[in-house]
């Protein structure tokens, strides 16, 4: 059986960059085939090579033996080409059919009860109950996506590339993915999944196709793979950077923070941490917040106490009140009612400015909303305290400097001083940020979506940098989407849904099953119950 | 072939840009000139170079460039903020019309009294006509650009109606305020010539712009407002406040230039004695990248042309208005060119046909 696509010598460079080096992949019928890399390995580049959206400077396509050029994603589509990105590209207001009949008509009367009837042969190809008439608006993530594949499926799709479709599912809708890309496969189709997550790879996929910097180091079949072994492929041996952490512990660090961020169990991990140096001071205390919305509230009564040295997450599915959680937390919303406190001052009707000075630090997951992209990165890591580098009525230049150099050597920021830092990769952004929240020592610092979308080696970075700043006897709150992140770092995680916190347990104690549980709604008793 | 968005940009790239602008600008008018009748380079020597070869052509230059120094000043000031105050053309008016209060009914002051007083209510002049639009801007968000824009006219209307009022000149009977107090008027840099103090204030005032904006934290502050005002919020700066401060900073300004204007060449209020200065002022801020620096060579530069223009106009009679159309064009190729920097174009190889269509072909 020849194969389904095939890339041949597939090249593109940006600038100085070669984002794909001469790549050849092929996908046969009825294959999983699980792309991997770091960040910035060249993964999308590809797909999106892949799917019309951009053109390879060299190299071929070709789609069952034939030679393809593709100036679009309508040539992709054409071609039996569908992609799923992370971004739905539903429009809310509509209905589902009304959705896919925008997918698929041009000119001329649309055919609602035909369009209906093809919604539901779709749905019923993948295995899953769609309700023809819902407003997307009202869907779960979950069900959007399975929207969105019905979607790709409309035009007689044959290889799907899912770009990161686990990322915004709970691990119930997971299972539910998973069954519908082996009835698809079953049927022949070809499926290019792209995940961070190496134990869903290790469980879908046929087999693992690996990018670095641009190249594919490894292309084997997934039979008898182990989560491990994929990560050593994913980051290389010899190109490891090394944390300059004192004496043997910077490895087992290392290792630890390897291990969950590429989503692997460690064993003891949880219980490691050091539980005895947690105090009884609450350092953020979050007491009865609550956010009006239109309709029910956005954040209900939400109550949180996080003690010196202690990492708590906040674990839920996205939507459920996280986002609002943090944006009033760091100033940028005020409550309806309820207190925040940090170290025991009331800081909930305080400006941004005076809430860091009472020791709040802040890391939200809007990396490029929280710096001035025009700005270099000495201007931007000084923002804040514009007011501590003040000579009179002037900037003192050579004292901003010296404070720079220090934090740019400090947390290994890749970049000079004056360099724009709209130019910077997502993980030197985010050390950028880190460092100027950290610089300032916070008692309580929050920390959202701390390493959404950042490679292995910066993830890691930033785990040790919040374990470093709890054992320096801060806390910290962890805002994160992945299970497998809060499970390695945090001490204690609370779930949110709908705007209220609805269980709390031991990192140590709970597992995914029993998160995922909790994040959809399901209170742990009720769940045993029914 | 096929245009795409460049990911980073060279240091070279601007000026580049704007140099291929002026080479654009010469190619675009020369048509014009020539239909007019007149040697297009002789033309743009009369246009560029010819004023400066004199002292007194010199002096005309910077005279011209007065006016534009304080709107181009006062809408940069704005804009940097992420305030689009179009109204400097308004506010110019209002401390023109707030200056002649004082030199109307106070003609008795001794310069040293008067003078400040007149450019002070200038100033305030223009702050309270730029208030309201800031004010319903930090209240009510409403647009400013529509607001600012829309008490152009009003201002003017003010104008003519006061000139056709109560300020009628009481000698000629023509819509134009009678003369100030001797005391009124802003003394001549250098004797016979016609440029006066007011073009150093506004040297004055480019030099303190400049230095808050680059050596103080307010300018940060107010870059990063103007430039991403949801991290500049994110990060503790009151962006709001300093949008609404920096509008009563701008309308200051301008006043201040329509006060300079009347004290130091007028000296009596006349209906034509903005003469669009408060709009040129985009233009001048706008071209010059909203830097000070930048304001005043664009000021420099476009009274350099307005009085090349007088000048061509009479040695080669070409319009006055051709001064208008190089100056216009120079500005569109400038904004078009600086925004198209930021693109590359590709050349790609030709169209490869499907080979399926070419073997249908074949059949």
């Amino acid at each position: 059986m020849g194969p389904l696509a095939e890339l041949r010598g597939i090249t593109k460079t940006f600038g100085a960059v070669v984002a794909n080096d001469s790549i050849d992949l092929r996908v046969l019928p009825g294959e999983v085939l699980a792309l991997l890399g770091e960040n910035g390995a060249g993964k999308s580049t590809l797909t999106r090579i892949l799917y019309g959206l951009s053109q390879a400077d060299s190299g071929s396509i070709l789609v069952d033996g034939t030679e393809i050029r593709m100036h679009g994603p309508a040539d992709a589509m054409a071609a039996g080409i569908g992609m799923v990105t992370q971004e739905f590209s539903l429009v809310d207001t509509m209905t589902v059919t009304e959705n896919l009949m925008l997918a698929g008509s041009g000119l001329g009367r649309v055919n609602r009860s035909a369009a209906k009837t093809k919604v539901l042969e779709a749905a019923a190809r993948i295995g899953v109950a769609i309700e023809p008439d819902a407003v997307v608006g009202t869907l779960s993530v979950g069900e959007r996506q399975r929207v969105e594949i019905v979607k790709a499926l409309f035009h007689d799709c044959r290889l799907l590339i899912l770009d990161e479709p686990t990322a915004v599912l709970v691990p119930q809708d997971v299972a539910v993915l998973f069954e519908s890309i082996r009835r698809l496969t079953a049927d022949g189709m070809g499926v290019i999944f792209i995940s961070h997550k190496l134990h869903e790879v290790v469980e879908i996929a046929d087999r693992v196709s690996i990018l670095r910097r641009g190249r594919i180091v490894a292309d084997v079949p997934a039979e008898g793979l182990v989560p491990a072994q994929i990560a050593a492929m994913m980051v290389g041996s010899a190109d490891r950077v090394t944390e300059p952490e004192a004496g043997s512990a910077a490895d087992t660090v290392e290792a630890e923070a390897l291990a969950t961020a590429v989503g692997l169990e460690v064993p003891g991990a949880g219980v490691e941490q050091p539980v005895a140096q947690v105090s009884r001071s609450g350092v953020l205390d979050i007491d009865r917040i609550t956010l009006a919305g239109t309709g029910k509230p956005l954040l209900d009564e939400v109550s949180l106490t996080v003690h010196a040295g202690e990492i708590v997450g906040v674990a839920g599915v996205s939507g459920n009140g996280q986002t609002e959680l943090v944006s009033v937390l760091c100033g940028m919303t005020p409550a309806s009612s309820g207190a925040v406190r940090v170290d025991g001052a009331d800081i909930t009707r305080l400006d941004v400015t005076k809430r860091l000075r009472a020791g709040l630090g802040r890391l939200t997951e809007d990396r490029r909303g929280s710096v001035v992209l025009n700005l270099s990165v000495e201007q931007n890591l000084v923002l804040e305290d514009l007011d501590r580098f003040r000579t009179g009525p002037f900037t003192s230049r050579r004292r901003i400097k010296e404070h720079v150099a220090g934090l740019m050597e400090r947390f290994d920021i890749r970049a000079k001083p004056g360099d724009p830092i709209r130019s910077l990769s997502g993980g030197n952004m985010q050390k950028v940020l880190l460092a100027r929240a950290i610089a300032r020592e916070p008692k309580a610092l929050v920390a959202s979506q701390p390493t959404r979308g950042l490679d292995v080696g910066a993830c890691e970075y930033v785990y040790s940098q919040l374990r470093a700043l709890r054992e320096r006897g801060a806390g910290v709150l962890v805002i994160s989407e992945d299970l497998d992140e809060l499970l390695g770092l945090c001490d204690r995680i609370v779930v949110m849904v709908s705007g209220r916190i609805v269980g709390e347990v031991l990192a140590a104690g709970t597992s995914r099953e029993e998160l995922g549980l909790l994040m959809t709604g399901m209170t742990a008793g009720a769940g045993a119950h029914s | 072939m096929k245009i795409l968005l460049r990911a980073g940009e060279s240091r070279w790239l601007a000026p580049a840009a704007v140099l291929g602008a002026v080479v654009l600008t010469l190619l675009l008018t020369a048509g014009p000139i020539r239909l007019a009748g007149a040697n297009p380079v002789a033309a743009y020597q009369r246009y560029t170079i010819n004023p400066l070869t004199t002292p007194g052509g010199i002096g005309d230059v910077l005279l011209a460039a007065t006016p534009l120094l304080f709107t181009g000043l006062a809408v940069a000031v704005a804009f940097r903020v992420g305030y689009f105050n179009i109204g400097a053309e308004g506010q110019f008016l209002a401390g023109a019309i707030a200056a002649t209060i004082p030199g109307l009914y106070l003609p008795g002051l001794p310069a040293v009294l008067a003078l400040p007083l007149a450019a002070a209510s200038g100033a305030l002049g223009g702050l309270i006509w730029g208030f309201l639009p800031a004010f319903l801007k930090r209240r009510a968000h409403i647009d400013e650009v529509v607001t600012t824009l829309l008490l152009n006219p009003v201002a003017l209307l003010l104008v003519q109606g006061l000139l056709n009022g109560p300020w009628r000149n009481s000698e000629t009977g023509f819509p134009d305020s009678d003369r100030y107090g001797a005391g009124y008027t802003l003394p001549t840099l250098a004797e016979g010539s016609r440029v006066h103090w007011g073009f150093v204030i506004g040297l004055a005032l480019v030099v303190v712009v400049f230095v808050v904006m680059s050596f103080t934290p307010l300018g940060l502050r107010l870059r990063a407002a103007g430039q991403s005002p949801g991290a500049a919020r994110f990060s503790g700066i009151r962006v709001t406040t300093l949008q609404f401060r920096s509008a009563l900073v701008s309308g200051a300004l301008a006043g201040l230039g329509g006060a300079v204007q009347v004290l130091g060449v007028q000296h009596q209020l006349t209906a034509s004695i903005s003469n669009g200065y408060g709009y040129t002022g985009v233009v001048v801020a706008t071209l010059g990248a909203l830097t000070a620096g930048g304001v005043l060579l664009v000021s420099l530069l476009l009274g350099d042309i307005a009085v090349g223009a007088q000048n061509a106009s009479i040695a080669l009679q070409l319009p006055t208005q051709m001064g208008a159309i190089v100056s216009s064009t120079l500005l569109l190729a400038v904004v078009a060119l600086l925004a198209a920097r930021r693109y590359r174009v590709v050349l790609r190889r030709p169209f490869v046909r499907r080979r399926s269509t070419a073997e249908r072909k074949d059949a």
